[in-house]
This record gives structure tokens, sequence and C-alpha cells, in this order.
């Protein structure tokens, strides 16, 4: 399978985006001023500092040129999924609800948290053991403003149509986020975004590999022929 | 035609900023003081003041998470003191 990887001024998380994405398929970098997804099967909106996050973060970089292919591959069906600053910028696109804001703690946290898959019903966890007493993933978070947040009604939701995918275990909340959400999908379950970096986590020459997960998931859906 | 735009967190929505703001100001002896919220001013040239509204809505702000407040002020390209 191809992924592509987004590349925008201030992205800094794409080479390790690619890299993770090239242990299951084709990779390449995708630049922010293109309109050509280069017929990609997945995109990946990485992390880093999109349009150096002024205005509010991911607010600049969803009227980047690429996002406009990525709001109609996204419409089409096709798998996006957004990691940290990707994510915020998958919000402020309005392809996945809610916002994130600043952490409680107000600091940048940067370390290792447990995450808990709370469903494999989709192409991004289909791949996870959710049979209890299912396995956690360990994967990193490096961020300041990672807090998720939805109105109320919409949290409830979510949560009734079982679109957060990856919860903080508990006791793990870093950032404030509410019902400690960690990652979220559309509701057509093709977009997810969330705040940790499985990029990050893939490689056991540097740690626990608990992001090899979300992305042998997005392999194991695009091999069986289930992308629209 | 020159406006300010002013930006807070949304009514209800946890602001650590302003909580830390207003832990921080009795330590100074400013004691008697509540509901400190911190946002953003936004200043603006605009010849077509109509599209504000429009403006703050698709950039200037995220509706989900802040509220904000349009004014108006006189003296194009001079800010008021």
């Amino acid at each position: 399978m191809k992924f592509g990887v987004i590349r925008f001024p201030g992205s800094c998380d794409e080479v390790d985006a690619q890299l993770a994405c090239k242990r299951f398929g084709e990779a390449v970098i995708l630049w922010h001023g293109d309109r050509d997804l280069q017929g990609v099967d997945a995109v990946v909106v990485p992390g880093g500092f999109s349009y150096g996050d002024y205005l509010r973060v991911g607010a600049i970089a969803r009227f980047a040129p690429v996002m406009e292919e990525v709001a109609e591959f996204a419409a089409a069906g096709g798998l996006v999924l957004g990691i940290c600053n990707g994510f915020q910028v998958l919000c402020e696109a309005g392809l996945l609800p809610g916002a994130l804001l600043p952490n409680t703690s107000l600091r940048f946290i940067f370390r290792q948290v447990e995450l808990e898959i709370v469903s494999s019903e989709s192409p991004f966890t289909c791949a996870g053991d959710t049979t209890p007493p299912a396995p956690r993933l360990s994967i990193p978070i490096k961020h300041t403003t990672g807090r998720y947040y939805a109105p109320d009604a919409e949290l409830a939701r979510l949560e009734a149509a079982d679109q957060v995918l990856l919860r903080y275990a508990p006791g793990e909340n870093p950032n404030g986020s509410l019902n400690d959400i960690a990652g979220v999908c559309n509701e057509a379950r093709n977009v997810f975004g969330l705040m940790p970096h499985p990029e990050h986590a893939v490689d056991p020459l540097t740690g626990p590999t608990g992001g090899l997960t979300i992305f042998e998931s997005i392999r194991a859906h695009v091999a069986d022929g289930a992308l629209v | 035609m020159r406006a300010r735009v002013l930006v807070k967190p949304k009514a209800g929505i946890l602001d650590p900023q302003g909580q830390a703001v207003e832990r921080a100001l009795p330590a100074l002896g400013f004691t008697g003081v509540r509901n400190v919220h911190v946002g953003r001013l936004i200043e603006l040239d605009v010849e077509d003041p109509g599209r504000l509204p429009e403006m703050c809505q698709r950039l200037l702000t995220n509706p989900l998470i802040e509220d904000y407040e349009i004014v108006e002020t006189d003296g194009a390209g001079s800010s008021p003191a």
C-alpha cells in the first residue's frame, strides 16, 4: 500500500512518520502547496508546528491547498490519520469533532503514556487487542495543546457512537482531556486523530513499539480491500 | 475602518491561564479578584466591517471554544490609548 505524509512549513515529525509508514508499505511526502495526493491509500497529517501555529494551533494549516484535497479524499472514504498537530489541524478543518485546548498544567509535556484501545472497530485500531485484560499501548506524547474538548452533547454522541478509539489509561491523563480521550475518529470512521505519537514508537531500539498497532491496522485494513 | 476583535475562552470551558493569573494576583496584594479569563485581541483595518463576523467565524476564532466581540473604533491605523 501507499502512504502519503504531508509536510507543512513547520512540520517536524513527517520524516519519522514516513519511516514508520515504510515498515508497512510505500510512503511519500506530500507538499502542503500541492494538490496532488499521488494516488495514496492513506494520508498522514504529521506533528509539528504547521505555519508556526500562529493564531491557534492548526488554524492556518487547514487552509493549505493540500488540505482541500485531503477533505475531498476523506469525503470519498479515504483514510486520514492526524497525529498531534495533525489532529489539531483536522479538528480545525472540521474533519474531526471537537478541539484541542492548552494542557491544564499550561506546560509542554514530553513523556511516555499508557493507552487503552477503546474500540478496534476502525481502520486505525483493527489490529489492536481489546479482549480484557487488553494490553496497553505505550506511546510518547509531546505537546502543549492536547486537552481534548467537545461540548457535552457532542461528547455524549461520540461516546455513544463508539468514536473514541483511544483513551489514556486510568490515572494517565496528562493534559486534562475530557473523558481521558487520546484519540477520536469521525462518524464514518475513516478519519482518526490522536495526540500521542505512534510514529515515535515503532522501533525496539528506542523503546516500546505500541505505535506499530496503528500503522499495522491501516495496512491490514487496506490489504483487506475495505478501502472505498 | 479600524476594528478590534476581542476573543475569549467560551464560558464554562476550563481556562487554566485565567486561573493561573487569578492565583497570582493575591500574592501581590490584589485581593477580591475573581473570574479572570485570558483571551486575545486582534486589531485590524478593514474596508468592509460587514464581513467581520464571517472572518471571526472562519479564521479569527474557533467558535467551538471561543466567544468573540467586535468593537469598531475610529482612527484607522492608530490604536487608541
